[in-house]
C-alpha cells in the first residue's frame, strides 16, 4: 500500500511537471525525483517480499493495509515538506528575500 | 532493517562526483569565454553546449532520487521501529542480528541502488537521443 501511494504521488507530480511551466519554476522536479526514488526502492522491497511469501503478499490484513496507507500518506507529506524547504531556501521568485529584507519607507 | 544504507552510500559518492564535475564544467566554461582567438567558433560551441544538458545536471537527477528515496525509507524504518534515535540507531544491532542486517543491505539495498541507477541511466540515454536528434535537425536547418 505504501508503494502504491508513493507511485501515485510520483505519477501525479510527473503530470504536474509536464503540464505546468509555473510549477517547473517552483522545482516540482525535485518532488518528482524524491517520489520516483522512493517508489523504485519500495518496488525492490515489494519484489523481495513477494519472492519470500508468494501470493500472500497481495492478501494483507485490513489493519496492516490501514497502517501501510497511513504510512504512505505520511511519507507523501514528508516529501512535500522536503520540497517546501528546498523551495524556500532556493526562493526562485525572491518572495522570501523580499519579505525578510524589505525596507520600510 | 537497514536497506537504505546502500543507496545512502551511493548518494554520498554521486554527490561528491557531481560537485567535482560541476567545478570542471565551470572551469571549461571560463576557459571558453577567455579564449578570444576563435570567437565565432566559440559562440557556436556555446550554442551547442546550451542545447545539451550538462552531466552535472544529470547527476543531480540521480542525487535527488537517491537522497529523496533514502530520506523516505529512513522515515519508514523509524515507523516500523527498525531505526531508533539513540545509539546504536538500528534495533537489529541491539538485538544482535548484525548478520541479518548486513545480509539485507547486501540483498535489498544494493538492488535498490542498482535499480535507481539503472532507471537514471535509461532516462539519460533517452535524453541524449533527443539531444542528438535536435542537433541533427539544427544542422539540417543551417
Amino acid at each position: 500500500m505504501t508503494l502504491l501511494v508513493a507511485v501515485f504521488a510520483a505519477i501525479i507530480t510527473t503530470l504536474i511537471w509536464y503540464n505546468s511551466e509555473k510549477m517547473r519554476k517552483l522545482y516540482i522536479s525535485t518532488l518528482m525525483f524524491i517520489y520516483w526514488g522512493a517508489s523504485l526502492m519500495w518496488l525492490v522491497d515489494g519484489i523481495m517480499e513477494y519472492a519470500e511469501s508468494g501470493a500472500e503478499y497481495f492478501l494483507p490484513e485490513a489493519s496492516e493495509m490501514i497502517n501501510d496507507l497511513f504510512l504512505g500518506l505520511c511519507v507523501v507529506a514528508l516529501g512535500l515538506i522536503i520540497w517546501l524547504v528546498v523551495l524556500l531556501i532556493k526562493d526562485p521568485s525572491g518572495v522570501v528575500k523580499k519579505a525578510l529584507f524589505k525596507t520600510e519607507k | 532493517m537497514a536497506c537504505f544504507v546502500a543507496p545512502a552510500v551511493e548518494a554520498v559518492v554521486t554527490t561528491v562526483v557531481q560537485k567535482v564535475v560541476e567545478s570542471k564544467e565551470k572551469k571549461a566554461e571560463l576557459a571558453a569565454v577567455n579564449c578570444e582567438a576563435s570567437l565565432k567558433e566559440d559562440i557556436q560551441i556555446k550554442g551547442l553546449e546550451k542545447a545539451k544538458i550538462k552531466l552535472s545536471r544529470k547527476l543531480g537527477w540521480l542525487n535527488k532520487m537517491l537522497w529523496g528515496g533514502t530520506a523516505l525509507l529512513i522515515f519508514e524504518h523509524i515507523w516500523h521501529g527498525e531505526v531508533v534515535p539513540y545509539f546504536p540507531f538500528f534495533t537489529a544491532i541491539e538485538n544482535g542480528d548484525v548478520a541479518g542486517m548486513l545480509g539485507e543491505i547486501a540483498r535489498n539495498g544494493i538492488t535498490m541502488a542498482a535499480l535507481v541507477t539503472g532507471v537514471w541511466a535509461i532516462v539519460c540515454a533517452v535524453v541524449s537521443s533527443y539531444e542528438k536528434k535536435a542537433a541533427h535537425t539544427a544542422k539540417e536547418e543551417a
